[in-house]
This record gives structure tokens, sequence and C-alpha cells, in this order.
């Protein structure tokens, strides 16, 4: 119960503090002759903000740059290299990780997407309560940790040696069909298919996402397009294809990359679920293993540099997008 | 409203709890759909809800039961005893402690940044300055930059600050890491409420920061509530930034993928374990849906 009274405490004083130093860096402001006041006053107002997020994304991006340069960090030995880089571009187990992460880019977006639109299509032809139900169904992964999903969904693969009674779903399913598995579906290396075992957890987990977002973009669609096809004669398939999918393409488009940056940095669900072994390796828990197993933060930098690298381009179109809807406001 | 949808104070991004006739619909002749519609969608809701129900079910089963048959037999003869010794006994094993941990964690976490996001995002909107512009780009930058860069240097500078309390740290890591995000929601918020009302407070003779806590603030609710929301559930589910921070004390996500990896056969346990940490999320979901909904929608670019 002392955890709970000091987390009130640390809310009282984050509040308090943060109220009381706003307080005082506007009376100081106000004591400024009236030129100056109007000067200062946006950058008193915005500063908090600045300084946190200066600290906490900004310096350490600087930092882990600089660290990707250098080896035994901390050590007396301490000096500058290229090591990292070549480890970057010419370890294998770290080659393998890349081209898991690439089958997730590849595949975990377009599929949540794809379920997505599928129910909020379907989902737009019943009756508003059975719409509203289906949806929270699909929605309600949102809400659950990667952790607690990862478990959720260690129980429906959790296999036991043929013929013996099955408490996992999928291999209760295989056997009843006649055709037990023979290896647990998550040490199963054929076509990697244990990697898309994971990525079904992670499809599971944002389809919802991808359907809300879809949904409100479809039931913004104008009716009077979709009555025109309507009367060409188009069916419901070619008006889908035709009229909808170019009229929602923006909301498509951001749902694919939202989910996809998601992806990039995927972690928890490898950690937790094959800890990386069996080939299932990702780029984010390479990262946590040089880090932390390993303790070599010149690598465990060169691995983030790559990130970093890989989400650039996303930067990018964020900054692009964000233009471009200010030129409309 | 084609492009990334924003919250705006007048209309209603939150689909998926309004029941909006849409113009994709065909006359609804049969409230429950076609055949075809129909079954598309319960195949996906099905798939979507047994692995829950799964685990739900198997939570409650007794320990030898768990062992030698499936969760689903309880629908096929065997009945069902309802059992609470595995909560009890996964409590007991940590997953008490940490649920407390995980509540002193996620409440401050997500209360601190609000303020100092709130203030910045009404600089953003209403006031002039120099470096408005770029500054504000920053942030967007800023919300897919990947969380794993601050690791090693914030740990460093930790140590370095004496900082030792494993609360202080992830508070302080999640205010970092939540303020893009809500900067960019509430200015998205604030920056499109009516000119009229802001210029009013003006001529009235009030200044920035009375206008600020008087008009801004309230009116801002429905954003504030997004952004709680959406960073609650995300500070309570977090599983890296406290594996990273917290050194003596357990998050409920640290403790449950603990559990997985010592005890990963013991599945009245894990299945106990999962639940209580998916249940605080579910009720906060399945209460202000409508909230996380617009939180979701606003904050589709965070990274």
């Amino acid at each position: 119960m002392g955890n709970l009274a000091s987390g009130l405490g640390a809310i009282a004083l984050g509040v308090g503090g943060i109220v009381i130093l706003f307080w005082a860096l506007n009376t100081l402001v106000e004591r400024l002759p009236k030129r100056q006041e109007e000067r200062f006053r946006p950058y008193v107002f915005i500063g908090p903000a600045m300084v946190v997020v200066a600290v906490f994304l900004m310096y350490p991006s600087l930092v882990t740059i600089v660290d990707s340069f250098r080896t035994r960090i901390g050590t007396p030995d301490e000096r500058w290299t290229l090591a990292n880089y070549g480890y970057l571009f010419t370890n294998s187990a770290l080659h393998d990780a890349f081209i898991n992460n690439l089958l997730w880019i590849i595949f975990v977006p377009t599929i949540a997407v794809a379920v997505g639109l599928l129910v909020a299509v379907l989902a737009d032809r019943i009756s508003s309560t059975w719409e509203k139900i289906s949806k929270s169904m699909i929605f309600m992964p949102m809400a659950i940790s990667f952790v607690g999903a990862s478990t959720i969904w260690l129980f429906i693969y959790t296999w036991r040696v043929p013929g013996q009674d099955q408490i996992g779903l999928l291999a209760a399913i295989a056997q009843a069909l006649g055709n037990p598995m023979e290896t647990p579906i998550l040490q199963n290396t054929t076509l990697r298919m244990n990697t898309f075992s994971l990525m079904v957890v992670m499809i599971w987990l944002q389809a919802g996402f991808a359907m809300v977002l879809l949904s409100a973009a479809i039931k913004n669609v104008p009716e009077d397009t979709i009555e025109a096809a309507r009367i060409d004669g188009a069916s419901e398939i070619q008006i889908f294809w035709r009229v909808t999918v170019p009229q929602i393409r923006s909301t498509i488009v951001v749902v694919t990359t939202t989910i996809l940056i998601l992806v990039l940095k995927i972690f928890d669900i490898p950690r937790v679920m094959t800890n990386g072994n069996f080939n299932t390796d990702v780029i984010a828990n390479v990262y946590f293993d040089q880090f932390f197993t390993a303790r070599d933060q010149g690598r465990a930098s060169v691995v983030v540099v790559a990130l970093i690298v890989l989400t650039l381009p996303f930067m990018y179109i964020n900054i692009k997008r964000f233009r471009e809807q200010e030129a409309m406001r | 409203m084609s492009a990334a949808p924003t919250p705006a104070p007048d209309t209603d991004t939150d689909t998926a709890t309004e029941d909006a006739a849409s113009p994709l619909a065909p006359p609804k002749e049969a409230s429950r759909g076609s055949w075809p519609v129909r079954l598309g969608l319960i195949l996906v809701i099905a798939i979507w809800t047994i692995p829950t129900v799964g685990l739900l079910v198997a939570s409650f089963r007794d320990r030898d039961l768990t062992r030698t048959s499936g969760w689903w037999t309880v629908f096929t003869g065997e009945g069902f005893n309802v059992t609470l010794d595995n909560y009890a006994q996964v409590l007991g094993a940590g997953m008490g402690d940490a649920f407390i941990n995980s509540l002193t964690v996620a409440v401050p976490a997500t209360v601190i940044p609000i303020l100092a996001a709130a203030f910045a995002a009404y600089a953003f909107s209403w006031m002039e300055f120099p470096g408005r512009e770029w500054l504000f780009v920053l942030f967007v930058g800023l919300l897919v930059v990947p969380l794993q860069v601050a690791f090693i240097p914030i740990t460093r500078m930790y140590v370095n600050l004496g900082i030792t309390s494993d609360f202080v740290k992830v508070w302080l890591a999640h205010a970092g890491f939540g303020m893009p995000l809500a900067v960019y929601i509430l200015r998205n918020y604030i920056g499109s409420l009516p000119r009229e009302v802001i210029e009013s407070a003006k001529v009235d003779g009030a200044s920035h920061f009375e206008t600020f806590w008087r008009l801004i603030i309230p009116l801002s609710v429905p954003a504030l509530a997004a952004f709680a929301i959406f960073q609650f559930l995300w500070t309570w589910n977090d599983f890296l930034v406290a594996l990273v921070f917290m050194v003596d004390n357990e998050v409920v996500t640290v403790t449950l993928a603990e559990l997985v990896g010592s005890r990963g056969q013991d599945w009245h346990l894990l299945t106990s374990g999962a639940f209580i940490t998916v249940v605080v999320p579910l009720i906060v979901f399945f209460g202000l849906q409508r909230f996380f909904v617009r939180g979701l929608t606003a904050g589709s670019v965070k990274g």
C-alpha cells in the first residue's frame, strides 16, 4: 500500500509542481516590460513540453548516433570505431532478424487492413445494434497489452505429443481433423511458419484499429457517388473497388503506415512467445539482447540507428501530410 | 475528414459506437443482413473472441483439469466447476504487488504530461511567435522516433543525476515519450476551437494565462479525456519501458512475461495472471469506448 500512497503523492507533486511552475514562469514574464512580455510568453507556454522532448527524445537520438561509432563504452578502453557498422552489415543473425522484420512489415499491415476493411464493409450492412456489437468484439483486443495477447495466443498454440489429449486449441483441431502436428507451431521453421504464427497475434491486435478508422472513412463517402454508380448498374463489388476504395485511399494509407511503424519496432510478442529462438528474432529484440544481455552499448546503438533510418521516410510522410492539412485549414 | 481524421469540436469520428446509416449500405432489408454477410462476420468474430473466451474459461478451471483436458470440454459435457484458487495463487505469487505497481506507474504517467502538453498546444494554436511553425513540425517528426533511442542515454543520465526511484524513472520517461502525441492531439483540438471565443476573451481583457484556465481547459475536456485514456492504456500495457527502467519493482506485464518464462506449462496460473493484466484496460475500454476511439483516430500517426 506504500506504493499506492507514493503514487498519489506523485500525482499531487507532478500536477501541483507543474501548475506552480507555469504560474511562477508566468508571473516572472508579467514583470517584464510589456514588449518583452509578449515576446517571451509563448516560450513559457511551450517551454516545459519542449524541454521534456529535448531531454527524452532529441538528446538521446544524438547520443545514440555518436555511440554507434564507439566501442567499449564506459570502460577505460572506450574508443572510436566503425566495427559496429561492420556488425550491422555482416552479422548473419542480425540479417535473419531483418528478414523477419521485412516479413512482418509486408504481411501484418496488409492483412490487418484487409480484415479491418472487410469487417467495416460487412458490419455496415447489418442492423446498427449488431454492427455495434460486432465492431466492439473485433476492436476489443486493442485494449489488451502485447504481453497479455502473447499469453492468450501461447495458450492457443500450446502443444502435446500427438496422440495425447491436446489442451491447445490449434493442436486439438489439427488432431481432431486427423492431421496431428508433429512439432509445436512456434518451433516449426518450415516456411517460417513460426514467424507467421507470431504475426497472427499482431494482426489480431491491430485489425480493430484499422476497422475503426476505415469504417469512419467509409461512412463519410458521399451517398450520391454510390447512388450514381448503382443507377449505372454497377454491382456492389464494383462499387466497392471503383467508388469506395478510391475515396478512402488516404485513410488506408494512414492506417497502413501507422501499423507499419508499430511493426517495425515489434518487440514484446517475439520476446514473450519465442524469445527470438527458432529463427523468429526481430531487430528490436536483437537491440535488447545487445543492450541487456551482451551489454554492448555500441552494437545496441548501431541497431537503433538502423531503426531510426527505417523510420525517417515515415517522419517525412507525416510532416508532408501535416503541411498539406495546414494548407487546407 | 478524408485524410487523417482528427478530433474537432463539431465532428464525431467515433463511429464504432455510433450508428449513422451509411450510403454504402443498401436498404437494410433484413436487419441482420444477408447470409454471406452474416456468415463472414460470424467467422471473423469467432476468431477474434475465442482466444479471450478460452483464456477466461481456463482461468476458472481446476489446475488438474486444465492440465489434462482442453478448456472447451466445459461446453461438451464435462461441466464447469468454477474455482478461484488460480487467482488466489497467482496474486500471491507477485501478481498482486505488480497490479498495485502498475496503477502506481500508469496514473501519474498519464496525468503529469497533460498540462504541459495543453499549454504548449494553446501556444501553438493561438499565439504568434517566431519559430512556431517549425517547432510544431518538430513534434510531428518526433511522433515516429523509436523509443529504443532513449534507453541507453537516459539510463546513464539517471545514474549521473542520482535518480534511483523506479517509479520516478518511468514516470519521467512516459511523460517524455507521450509528449509528442499529447501536443499533437491537443493542438489539433484547441486549434479548431472557434476564433471568436478566444477573441472575445481578449476583448474582455483576459490575459493568455486566464484565457487558458477559464476557457481552453473546460472546452478541451473531450480531447484531454481522449489523450488521457490513450496514455493510460499505453502506460498500463507497456512492457519495454518498465523492463528497462524498473529494477526493484515489477508491473503486471513484466510479471506475466516472467511467469511465461519460468512456469510456461502452468496454464492455470498463466491464464489467471493474463486475465489480471487485461482486466483494467478492458474496463477502461468498455466504459470509455467513445473517448478511446476518438483518441485513436486523432493519434493515428503515433510511432
